[in-house]
């Protein structure tokens, strides 16, 4: 071969590498403004939530494509911003809810049809409910959370009619209707698709939905991507805007960016700090930004062993972590501090969470582990791998600010895959860690993460007979609405919470969305995940 | 030569049934429960234990084992947990994905490494030499997340010239029919030009990413063995005899220095579909190898063990393969097991 033909094929190589298409052919330009693009980093595996392990982009599909009873209101914030309204309920699949003193009665909202057109009854929801307690797993804890606890409870009073007896008061239950665990499933057809080693047809709805939602999924590549279309017979609400939803899966954060600035794709979900600060500098696009309720940074210490055992070396702790740099460098300044209130006795009222009153003072630090009387300590920062871009940052400012009390440390990194069995271990001595729970009441968060029942949540292994006391009076008074004993509960354990830091707030992080600056309507919602119903692309 | 390849094919045997004793064991060794990581959030002691019941991971080991090689023996990989398919659904999807990124990717370098090696054995020392060389050092040495990041920043974000990194296909075209699973001869069957266009120009960087990175083990090589085969006897000889420059090159030379260059190439094909893994993460490309990293993550095993085990196959495949080349390129060289 000669130079010249070498030097020609290769111009002709490198020619067609330039002539490439733009992403919207022109003939599929009308469908796009009926379609959203959706871009995020991981998608569903599995498209029901009461599936076996399902994550979280998974209760996405469950949220979009089932009607629970009912649901939340929306509200505007101060900011501008939609969010649910916890305290405002409205109705879905039922027509009207009638809250009796110990059972909850539903009228089921007329000419409900699921997908395949068959029409929604109380037998039905009855199905769905008693699936919902008897699959096992997560849906069946969080039924528990609101004292749904068996299929006794639940009875199909006629075809339109449905009821739920209490066991007990809790004022739980109705949020707990309206979470993404107890959506209305088809039960005729999952029956037929039931086999005996899989009673409820989970393998079905799998990868199929079943439900009378808003939308439905019509192809889902797992990993890849998810199509949504519209459900133009639904009555759960006012009809979407959007008629079709493809939700793509980009792992690189870079490539989500540059979708979103070059306008290829609609919305951006859940981005990391970093890029949304930078992004929201540059002004291109809508961003958006809401603080995860009931969620919190920690810092968690294992009360059970030595040296966190010790009160006085828990607080030492407290008083050395650099609050405003985690803030500042890890999070970019996209975080609620939790830190620096004029005292530690929960001066904010009965809400969660809210600040403790610690701040950075390394002389009081060094002052309370003299004081404590414990010898060189030497321990390990644990931290889940899968939240590195959070975690790693904060754990080793951590590092460098608790060597200057001379508490010695080593990093310990655990892949996301083990990081639930090494916190259900309890043997990690102090650890960088995020909670949130769905329902957005300060009881809740503590029922998890302090009471005496130890959950995997509680790392700490704090068991303490007082805080139980705390914990349940709270339940108890808000059942029966008793708000003067609630407030007095709920600020008993937090000021013990934060008095004897078995966890160390650190800071509420936020939920980062962009938005191309047509997109109007996106909402925020407990359970993290987008909400298609109310989205419009002007 | 069909008892040659008969009995070649005898000794693959043991190294597969050592790679599914091994794959079986290393999963069940990995650190990570499973059963902890899918009862998901609000997990308890109760919830793991009934997962683990469902998933079976609370028999014993070797009851385990005999079930795997049993199902493996019907054909069925298991189920994914983490996308909840069948593995074999999903590793007869996601292949040819990878291959044929791959594939496109050894062609192109194949198409700049092999001339450009030939340019500089023959031109030893001059720029085009020099050229070779700094061109393999540095595609070698940059990494392919970091040339794929690279080319999708210039191309697609800064000039706009090539589509969106969206994967096989943008968002509005619909997949073709499958029957081969590449897109590219599927959509040619299909008719699909606008959808062809499209998975062309979805490939395009990806591939270049690809080749650039294998570049310099094919062009070094080629260099590498014209230069010795050049300076040989029967090339003297036949320069001698007044041959022109084409034909003794081409004709000669080259083809008694391809040997080592189709070993090389058949080394470099493996590790491109390890390289893949990360090429594949940029461009979002559905491939078999984010596939595997992403169940490694989540400790499920059965989309691991699959991989390896198709991996270790194709492996075998390819190997035997070459060795049949060898035979074709050079009738001196037999095949004995």
């Amino acid at each position: 071969m000669k130079r010249r033909e070498f030097l020609k094929s290769a111009t002709a190589l490198a020619a067609a590498g330039v002539t490439a298409p733009a992403i919207w052919s022109p003939a599929k330009a009308q469908s796009r403004k009926e379609t959203l693009l959706t871009i995020s980093e991981n998608g569903p595996n599995n498209l029901d939530v009461q599936g076996l392990g399902t994550n979280r982009p998974g209760y996405e599909a469950s949220w979009n494509c089932y009607d629970r009873l009912i649901s939340h209101e929306t509200k505007t914030l101060t900011d501008g911003s939609l969010s649910y309204d916890r305290d405002k309920f409205k109705m879905e699949l039922a027509e009207d809810m009638n809250v009796g003193d110990m059972s909850i009665t539903f009228k089921l909202k007329k000419g409900a049809k699921f997908h395949d057109g068959a029409p929604v009854t109380a037998q039905d929801v009855k199905w769905s409910y008693d699936r919902a307690v008897s699959v096992g797993g997560f849906p069946t804890v969080q039924m528990k959370a609101g004292q749904l606890n068996t299929k006794e409870q639940f009875v199909a009073v006629d075809d339109s009619t449905f009821r739920i007896d209490l066991a007990k008061k809790d004022r739980l239950t109705v949020p707990d209707i309206a979470v993404v665990v107890p959506g209305i499933y088809n039960s005729e057809l999952l029956k037929k698709q039931a086999t005996e080693k899989d009673p409820w047809g989970l393998d079905y709805t799998k990868s199929n939905t079943a439900g009378s939602g808003a939308y439905k999924v019509t192809s889902w590549k797992p990993g890849v991507e998810t199509i949504y279309e519209r459900n133009d017979a639904w009555v759960g609400g006012k009809l979407p805007e959007i008629k079709r939803v493809i939700w793509r899966t980009i792992p690189s954060g870079g490539n989500r960016r540059a979708l979103m600035e070059r306008g290829d794709a609609d919305l951006s979900f859940d981005l990391p700090a970093k890029d949304f600060a930078e992004m929201k500098k540059e002004g291109k696009l809508k961003m958006i930004s809401n603080p995860i309720t009931n969620g919190l940074y920690s810092v968690e210490l294992n009360v059970k062993n030595p040296p966190f055992d010790n009160e006085k070396v828990r607080q030492a702790v407290a008083y050395a972590i650099p609050y405003q740099k985690i803030i500042d460098a890890a999070m970019f300044g996209v975080a609620k501090p939790m830190f620096g209130a004029a005292s530690n006795d929960g001066p904010g009222g009965a809400v969660w969470p809210q600040p403790t009153g610690y701040s950075t003072d390394i002389e009081k630090a060094k002052a309370l582990l003299q004081a404590s009387g414990v010898g060189p300590i030497d321990t390990t920062i644990s931290f889940d791998l899968g939240d590195g871009v959070n975690s790693e940052p904060i754990a080793v400012l951590l590092q460098e600010s608790l060597s200057q009390i001379g508490i010695k440390t080593t990093i310990n990194k655990i892949p996301g895959a083990n990081w639930r069995s090494e916190m259900a271990k309890k043997s990690m001595p102090l650890m960088v860690n995020f909670f949130s729970g769905w329902l957005d009441y300060p009881e809740y968060f503590f029922f998890w993460c302090y009471s005496g029942q130890n959950a995997v949540f509680n790392t700490s292994s704090y068991v303490n007979k007082e805080m139980d006391a705390f914990i349940d009076g709270s339940r108890e008074a808000i059942a029966v609405g008793n708000q003067a004993k609630y407030a007095a509960d709920v600020k008993g354990f937090v000021s013990k919470a934060f008095a004897e830091v078995p966890r160390i707030p650190l800071f509420q992080p936020y939920l980062n969305v962009a938005t191309q600056k047509n997109i109007s309507g996106y909402t925020y919602w407990f359970h993290r995940e987008v909400d298609y119903r109310a989205i419009v692309k002007g | 030569m069909l008892t040659t390849i008969a009995k070649r094919l005898v000794t693959v045997i043991p190294t597969l049934i050592g790679v599914v004793i091994v794959t079986f064991l290393l999963t069940r060794v990995l650190p990570g429960d499973p059963a902890a990581y899918f009862a998901g959030p609000a997990a308890t002691a109760d919830s793991i234990a009934e997962i683990r019941k469902t998933l079976g991971l609370d028999r014993p080991l070797p009851e385990q084992f005999v079930h795997y090689v049993s199902d493996l023996a019907h054909g069925n990989f298991g189920n994914s947990l983490s996308t909840g398919r069948p593995v074999s659904v999903e590793i007869t999807s996601r292949l040819p994905a990878s291959a044929e990124l791959t594939l496109l990717g050894l062609i192109l370098s194949l198409a700049i490494a092999v001339p450009l090696g030939i340019l500089a054995a023959v031109k030893q020392g001059s720029w085009i030499d020099h050229t070779c060389r700094v061109v393999a050092t540095a595609g070698v040495s940059l990494p392919v997340f970091f040339t794929g990041l690279l080319l999708v920043y210039a191309f697609y974000y800064l000039l706009g010239w090539a589509p969106a990194p969206v994967g096989r296909l943008d968002a509005f075209a619909t997949a073709p029919p499958q029957i081969t699973g590449f897109y590219l001869i599927d959509n040619l069957f299909a008719g699909d030009l606008e959808t062809f266009r499209s998975a062309l120009a979805q490939l395009i960087l990806p591939a270049f990413t690809l080749a650039i990175f294998s570049l310099a083990p094919i062009a070094r090589m080629t260099r590498a063995s014209m230069l010795a085969v050049l300076a040989s006897e029967f090339v003297r000889t036949a320069r001698a005899s007044g041959l022109n420059d084409r034909t003794v090159i081409i004709t000669y030379a080259f083809r008694n220095a391809m040997l080592p260059v189709v070993t090389t190439l058949g080394m470099v094909f493996s590790f491109l579909l390890g390289a893949n893994v990360l090429v594949e993460k940029v461009f979002a490309w559905p491939g078999i190898g984010s596939y595997a990293v992403e169940a490694l993550l989540q400790s499920d095993f059965a989309p691991v063990q699959g991989f390896v085990l198709t991996m270790a196959v194709l492996y075998v495949a390819l190997n035997f393969t070459i060795d049949i080349l060898y035979s074709v390129i050079d009738p001196r060289v037999r095949l004995e097991g």
